[in-house]
């Protein structure tokens, strides 16, 4: 009677949630050996996201029954192509950012609990990515957002007290929206296994409801204008690997799901697609505009992520409006392209802010101090944002341009160069104060102005730059196992 | 009128109620029960899902809910003592201030 249960399946599709799990808990329970239990943690998960990785490459499909359970009633964690190069940000953001947390001396203030909250996180985030059941999605993502909040208060100032405190409730709003879509989606259909609903979505006169407001909890935990209030001072007031956790990695949680429902569960109708494009649109102008204006560097990398995300939400909507004109791969990349450029951008900012002092962007250039690497990681960071090539945010735009083109959507595409244009203008305000150091003269002097922290964010801007000349493999990882369909290019 | 109706209008009510006041109260605290008060209405939604006529309740609801809750519960602390925390620091503030 003892069922046949694969153990290496098994192992590995847990131990991207539960190694961190436990890598929390250790840490919690052992403050002085937090940093090695987080590492061990982060590393444990690192190899268990490689091995399913490489199942999903091989052309298998993993899943786990948990327990043993099959839907409707059991959870299934399942991987395709797009699971593991989420699983695969998440490891090299982590790793990157708990190394250059590793590295740095550590403040005064949380350095203890910055472990726990990290790790909850990743067990939170890993859980989204390999959930097939819409329930279990929810939990993880509110476990998710519960580290990030702890994570954004470590400073412990007003600022981010108050900011966190936005955060948290714009992201229980969320919660709840989603709790509401999920109750009407059961009530309807009786079940909440992604595969299961899709065969069922739209054939109750909830449905639409139900995913209107699944989808605005989503929209409203990746800030996706006009829901994005909350996010430029959370993201700006919280340490520095903080806030390229935050911005590079949380943020992507939601948006994922989002695509997994858009085009994997929705049968996405042209409006409904107009509705993200036109508020993708909206978050391009207001997050560049308001960047422009910004006085302070942290400020304007959060409001470029508004932007950013709005990119993102553009190329949802095209791929929604005309599903057979662009792949969903062009979001993937840009997610991907903005997850590692804007992770070494905040650590960035955050080294030449520890160096020089403040971050007064207007008065960057007149310090003595000199942190020449973190402003090349910078420079690197901001040339794949704006997207030239090689850089991966160069394969991300042109995949949306390319498709935005096939469809003849020109209004599309002006948006989408419109962004680009306007990350050029933000962006130059900080690299122009990065060359002209004339300002102050004196001495060179030993201390250069670099450390070993700087070596991270420089790694993950130099895979930002470099990715894009690997965008075809990464398209074809995100190919495997056709998570949302096969690919136009697939099907001519 | 079946049970189902009444149960089900008056969650979709109670989340309404909530959403709105979670929108556009001023006080975080009032915030946060507001947005309680939406969950428990979206728990309303679920529940009724359990409702089977002429049968035993179907149990898989009743788990969601509960999950549910103990979701909203850690947000719901977490909550308060960030309004807690800021509360202290907004009085240390003005203190130091003469």
């Amino acid at each position: 009677m003892i069922p046949q249960i694969d153990l290496a399946a098994i192992d590995w599709m847990l131990v991207p949630v539960l190694a961190p799990l436990l890598g929390a808990i250790a840490g919690f329970v052992l403050p002085r050996a937090a940093t090695a239990a987080g590492m061990a943690g982060l590393g444990l998960s690192a190899v268990g996201s490689a091995a399913i990785t490489a199942q999903v490459r091989t052309g298998a499909a993993p899943s786990t029954a948990i327990g043993g359970w099959e839907p409707p009633l059991g959870i299934v964690l399942a991987a395709d192509g797009l699971t593991a190069a989420f699983l695969l940000l998440t490891v090299v953001l982590t790793l990157a950012i708990g190394t250059t947390r590793a590295l740095t001396p550590a403040p005064a203030r949380g350095a203890a609990i910055f472990w726990p909250l990290m790790l909850l996180l990743v067990a939170g985030l890993n859980g989204a990515f390999l959930s097939t059941d819409i329930f279990n999605i929810y939990v993880t993502l509110e476990v998710a957002a519960l580290a990030a909040v702890g994570l954004a208060v470590l400073t412990g100032s007003a600022a981010a007290l108050r900011a966190a405190l936005n955060y948290l409730l714009a992201g229980m709003l969320g919660g709840v929206l989603i709790l509401l879509g999920i109750g009407l989606l059961f009530h309807a259909h009786g079940r909440l296994d992604l595969a299961g609903l899709a065969a069922v979505a739209g054939s109750a006169p909830s449905d639409g409801i139900a995913l209107i407001a699944i989808i605005a909890g989503l929209a409203l935990k990746a800030a996706l204008f006009p829901l994005h209030a909350w996010l430029p001072a959370a993201h700006s007031n919280a340490q520095a690997p903080v806030s390229a956790l935050l911005s590079a990695l949380v943020l992507k949680a939601p948006l994922y799901v989002a695509l997994r429902l858009w085009v994997g569960v929705l049968d996405p109708a042209t409006a409904s697609g107009t509705v993200l494009g036109v508020m993708g649109a909206g978050a391009i102008l207001w997050g560049s505009v308001q960047a422009l204006r910004a006085e302070r560097l942290k400020l304007l990398v959060a409001y470029s992520t508004v932007a950013q995300v709005g990119l993102i939400s553009l190329a949802f909507g095209l791929s929604a409006a005309n599903p057979a004109a662009i792949a969903w791969t062009g979001a993937v990349t840009l997610m991907l392209a903005h997850g590692l450029a804007k992770a070494a951008m905040f650590m960035a900012a955050g080294r030449i802010v520890e160096e020089v002092g403040h971050d007064r962007i207007a008065e960057l250039d007149r310090s003595p101090r000199r942190p020449t690497l973190a402003q090349f990681s910078f420079a690197l960071a901001a040339i794949s944002l704006i997207g030239l090539p090689p850089t991966l945010g160069f394969a991300g735009k042109w995949q949306l341009m390319e498709g935005a083109v096939r469809a003849d959507a020109w209004i599309w595409l002006a948006m989408a160069m419109a962004g680009t244009l306007l990350s050029v203008g933000y962006l130059s305000r900080v690299l122009v104060g990065f060359l002209r150091f004339d300002r102050v003269r004196g001495a060179v002097g030993e201390h250069q102005g670099w450390t070993l922290a700087d070596g991270p964010p420089l790694l993950l801007a130099v895979t930002a730059f470099g990715a894009g000349l690997f965008a075809t493999h990464i398209i074809a990882l995100l190919a495997a196992g056709a998570p949302l369909g096969q690919l136009p290019g697939a099907m001519q | 009128m079946t049970p189902e109706t009444i149960y089900g209008a008056t969650g979709i009510a109670l989340f309404a109620i909530g959403l709105y006041h979670a929108l556009v109260l001023p006080s975080a605290l009032r915030r946060i029960v507001a947005l309680n008060v939406a969950s428990v209405g979206a728990g309303f939604v679920m529940v009724i899902a359990a409702w089977r006529p002429g049968g035993g309740a179907d149990p898989v609801p009743h788990a969601l809910v509960i999950t549910g809750i103990v979701v909203l519960v850690a947000a719901t602390a977490v909550a308060l003592a960030l309004v807690r925390a800021l509360h202290d620091a907004d009085t240390t503030e003005t203190d130091d201030t003469p």
